[in-house]
């Protein structure tokens, strides 16, 4: 009697994660088959569900739009911004993970409160100090900006990491006579690399991902891809196909990222509220 | 035990990043809190002067921002109770023992939408949601339902994003939940499922208890992402129709950039962090006091 309902409970439970998978996946499977769709495709009423792909909107917003520069603008952001965390921050985690020092609640509530800022506090004055010192529309401009949120990452993800290496280690090592500065440089941060890695995935992916500040301050020459695919809303003729391969190409490599980096992406958005 | 570090070596350390964090996070906030106190447009620069507190008083009575507070509000309203309730199911569902594959595969779909640039949301939105070649619309028609002009209606524009918001970050609240769910001990749980076949006694008595860090997380975070919500509104609908869908953060964007007028944007974006802060502070001491 009790084998039969239980299974039947378990194909209730399969079909549910499948309704959920589905949910979660489908935008993506419309997204990416509306890029492979001419115009004339995608503007059929209904919209159709099997055609003759085509990869002539990647080409053309690639090669004709400038979709591409955009994207070549948006890795020099992210990854540069992403180094520049990194550089900055582990140092400052191996600090908060290994000294005692006064203030040191403080600075971590004031790491804290960074991800509560909205970029629309920091954009304005930005634009205008970025105006005085000739910065504006400069990759510079939009690689410090994007440390309020890059570095805060880094260094809660590794003072976390750095907190979990051994301290034995680093009193063998001061015993030996290095002093603070290698201990961190050769024993400390080897060790702490998955760290480094999962906060410059999540950096790069919420750098990638950033669009008000971009859309303020870089117009032009340092355009990211995301303010670039917001301009073809702007005419009268909306080309469904070219929005959506821009989005695919946008959205394809933080989804890689994002799969391989996936046990950690909770914990990078709740900057480590949750394990 | 800590060994004694000397103060050089502490700056040493921390400085750089700190002094990163005070030049771009700092100095522009007191600049926006310096120029907040001037009348200042782009387009009227010359006219610029100091106006002591008028534009706070201006944008507190400006029933313009409260609107766009209000919308806001409604928007987390309606939106966090509703990822709440989905989030708790989706992860009790994968919290159960077996099918571990596919839940598995689950849980890395969920992972999907809160990675997905907020902007090219939008513009699946508004692809999705295209009255006439839209394939919400063209399922909606299946279920006899006729098609919705949702980008072009005020309410359905509002729908719109209530239902993007749910879409991206149902999973997150989902995660966050699985997460406080495995701080259950599991002695403790099994102990319970073992007296009761309620599943609702198990997470009220049992689990909820330690999920509570996990939803005083969800709403601070879901409170200061609501009030930041820029991207997503802006891509679908600018804010419209009219001002349908003009939350906060978007209004502060239109005033500033649109308007040129950076002293009243400073204005409202300073009002904005004060709540955005005095809530996230409100929760810690409301929820963490019950726990305790």
């Amino acid at each position: 009697m009790a084998a039969p309902v239980q299974r039947r409970a378990l194909w209730a439970e399969g079909l549910l994660l499948l309704a959920i998978a589905l949910f979660c996946i489908f935008p993506f499977y419309w997204m990416v088959t509306t890029s492979l769709k001419t115009q004339v495709v995608a503007l059929e009423s209904p919209p159709v569900w099997t055609f003759t792909p085509t990869l002539a909107n990647y080409w053309e917003v690639l090669f004709e739009d400038k979709v591409g520069a955009s994207l070549i603008n948006s890795i020099i952001v992210a990854v540069c911004t992403t180094t520049l965390a990194v550089v900055l921050g582990t140092p400052a985690a191996y600090a908060l993970a290994r000294f005692e020092f006064r203030g040191k609640q403080d600075l971590w509530f004031w790491f804290i409160t960074n991800r509560f800022v909205s970029p629309v506090v920091l954009a304005f004055p930005v634009f205008l100090i970025s105006r005085e010192l000739g910065l504006r529309d400069t990759h510079l401009a939009l690689i410090l900006m994007y440390l309020t949120f890059t570095l805060p990452i880094v260094i809660w993800i590794c003072t976390d990491q750095f907190r979990s290496i051994p301290r034995e280690l680093d009193e063998a090592a001061l015993l030996e006579g290095a002093s603070q500065w290698r201990i961190f440089r050769s024993i400390c941060l080897p060790l702490a690399m998955p760290g480094v890695a999962v906060s410059s995935i999540l950096s790069f992916i919420f750098s990638w991902n950033e669009l008000l500040f971009a859309y303020i301050l870089a117009p032009k020459a340092a355009k990211t891809a995301p303010a670039m695919a917001i301009t073809f809303m702007e005419g009268y003729d909306v080309p469904y196909g070219k929005i959506m391969a821009t989005s695919t190409l946008i959205v394809i490599p933080v989804l890689i990222f994002a799969l391989i980096a996936s046990k950690h992406l909770v914990r990078g958005l709740t900057m480590g509220a949750v394990k | 035990m800590t060994a004694h570090v000397r103060r050089k070596t502490i700056i040493a350390f921390l400085g750089p990043a700190v002094a990163a964090l005070v030049l771009v996070g700092i100095a522009p906030l007191l600049y926006a809190v310096w120029k907040s106190l001037h009348n200042f447009n782009l387009t009227k620069q010359a006219q610029s002067r100091f106006v002591w507190f008028d534009n706070y008083a201006t944008v507190l009575t400006d029933p313009v921002f409260w609107q766009a507070m209000g919308r806001t509000a409604t928007l987390f309203l309606i939106s966090v109770p509703i990822q709440i309730a989905l989030g708790l199911l989706i992860a009790i569902v994968l919290h159960r023992p077996g099918l571990t594959f596919f839940k598995t595969l689950t849980r890395l779909s969920l992972v999907l939408p809160m990675a997905t640039t907020y902007a090219v949301v939008g513009l699946l939105a508004q692809v999705m949601l295209n009255q006439k070649y839209g394939v919400v619309n063209q399922m909606l028609g299946w279920i006899g339902i006729d098609p919705i002009n949702f980008i072009g209606d005020p309410t359905n524009a509002f729908i719109a994003v209530i239902i993007w918001d749910i879409w991206q970050w149902t999973p997150f609240v989902a995660l966050v939940l699985l997460a406080g769910l495995s701080t259950v001990p599991p002695e403790i749980e099994e102990a319970a499922t073992l007296e009761t076949k309620s599943q609702w006694l198990v997470l009220r008595y049992v689990q909820l208890p330690f999920l509570i860090p996990s939803l005083v997380a969800v709403l601070i975070l879901r409170t200061a992402d609501t009030l930041k919500l820029f991207d997503m509104p802006f891509t679908m609908t600018r804010g419209g129709p009219g001002s349908a869908t003009e939350f906060i953060a978007v209004l502060i964007e239109r005033v500033g950039n649109r308007q040129f007028d950076i002293g009243m944007a400073s204005a409202q974006a300073i009002i904005m962090l004060a709540i955005t802060i005095f809530l996230a502070r409100l929760y810690i001491r409301f929820f963490y006091r019950e726990v305790n």
